[in-house]
């Protein structure tokens, strides 16, 4: 399974440029001057973005620093009990929704910690492998595109989150306890 | 929405560290934000640059265009009110090829230029389309078929089967994916659909 995996991840960028680039010299466009024109436009977006970035990681990196997290998490340990969620993940739940970077490393700590091939381990990396960063992929993609009303766009981010991290468990604790 | 929210997590945040004394982690952790937005800023440029200057020949060689019609069957599902022949058709292809395949530096390019171009469709409003917040939906749920990071990082926290977590991530994707969708348009239904 792994040489399988490795053998997409290295092949399929390498492809996906060939059929592009060799589909534009056979329709005779100018590819080289295509290219150029779009990379411009690329350096153009993110610098759009940016000021959405840096509102987003001010929001998130306070909300973190405040210690916040740790009263949510005691305050839901009887829930997180009764439903059986192992106690190591929990800030996982609150972690990946926020911050890509964050709830990496945090995953990290716990292979380091538990063993990568630890049940913990395992949660931890499905939970991690699973879902999207919901606040950077909303202020980048739509700040890009210039919207401000984000209609039901928030709350289903979140909500699928929520769905992601259960179904992580529930298919660790069915496969691997 | 979003004005209030970023008061809301600032202030909130902010009322907290008072009454933990978690004040000096505080200018920490917004100097820290100040720096990491310029290192994600700057490593999303190459990436962006790359991506859209590539998107831009598969556009004018009207490749999106073709890609779009011969998935006309799911887009046409998924998203009813993008044209399959529209460019925005194939930005979103290209996007959602890139999360199954868990190349995550060029999903985020592409799937800013799949969201510019359901703008256009959208003329321009500040309002989200129903299009672009189910393409939010699929982004924001993540779905990948092979999580490419993560099995990297576990290799080199020293695991045995690094990749056995492929089949539970699969799942747990496929599940946040499917409720993204099914969420998305249950929630249309209490939001009007002007502009």
């Amino acid at each position: 399974m792994p040489a399988f995996i490795s053998i997409i991840s290295s092949w399929s960028i390498p492809l996906i440029i060939f059929l592009i680039i060799s589909y534009g010299f056979y329709k005779k466009i100018n590819i080289y001057e295509t290219f150029t024109e779009g990379a411009r436009e690329g350096i153009k977006t993110t610098l759009n973005i940016f000021p959405f970035i840096l509102a987003m990681l001010i929001a998130i990196n306070i909300i973190q620093a405040s210690g916040a997290m740790d009263y949510i998490i005691r305050g839901l340990r009887p829930l997180t009990g009764f439903l059986k969620i192992p106690e190591e993940v929990v800030p996982l739940f609150f972690l990946r929704p926020l911050s890509g970077s964050a709830s990496l490393s945090y995953t990290a700590y716990l292979m380091e910690e538990y063993g990568p091939d630890s049940f913990i381990g395992k949660v931890a990396s499905s939970i991690q492998g699973s879902t999207e960063t919901t606040f950077y992929v909303l202020a980048v993609y739509f700040g890009a595109a210039g919207i401000k009303k984000y209609r039901h766009s928030l709350i289903v981010g979140l909500l699928s989150d929520i769905a992601g991290f259960f179904a992580a468990i529930f298919i660790c604790k069915l496969l691997f306890l | 929405m979003i004005n209030i929210l970023w008061f809301i997590i600032i202030i909130a945040g902010l009322i907290i560290a008072a009454c933990t004394g978690n004040m000096a982690h505080i200018s920490t952790a917004i100097f820290k934000a100040i720096s990491d937005s310029v290192n994600l800023s700057i490593g999303l440029l190459g990436p962006m640059a790359f991506w859209l200057g590539i998107m831009n020949i598969a556009e004018k060689s009207k490749l999106t265009e073709l890609i779009g019609k011969l998935l006309r069957p799911i887009l046409k599902y998924i998203f009813p009110d993008v044209p399959v022949d529209d460019p925005a058709s194939g930005a979103i292809v290209m996007n959602l090829t890139a999360n199954i395949l868990g190349l995550g530096n060029s999903a985020t390019p592409l799937g800013i230029k799949a969201m510019q171009e359901l703008q256009r469709l959208n003329n321009y409003s500040c309002k989200a389309s129903f299009a672009m917040c189910t393409l939010l939906a699929i982004n924001t749920a993540g779905l990948t078929l092979i999580p490419a990071t993560l099995i990297s990082l576990r290799a080199a926290s020293g695991s045995e089967e690094p990749a056995v977590i492929l089949i539970t991530t699969i799942f747990a994707t496929l599940v946040s994916t499917i409720s993204a969708l099914l969420f998305d348009k249950f929630f249309r239904i209490f939001s009007d659909n002007n502009h």
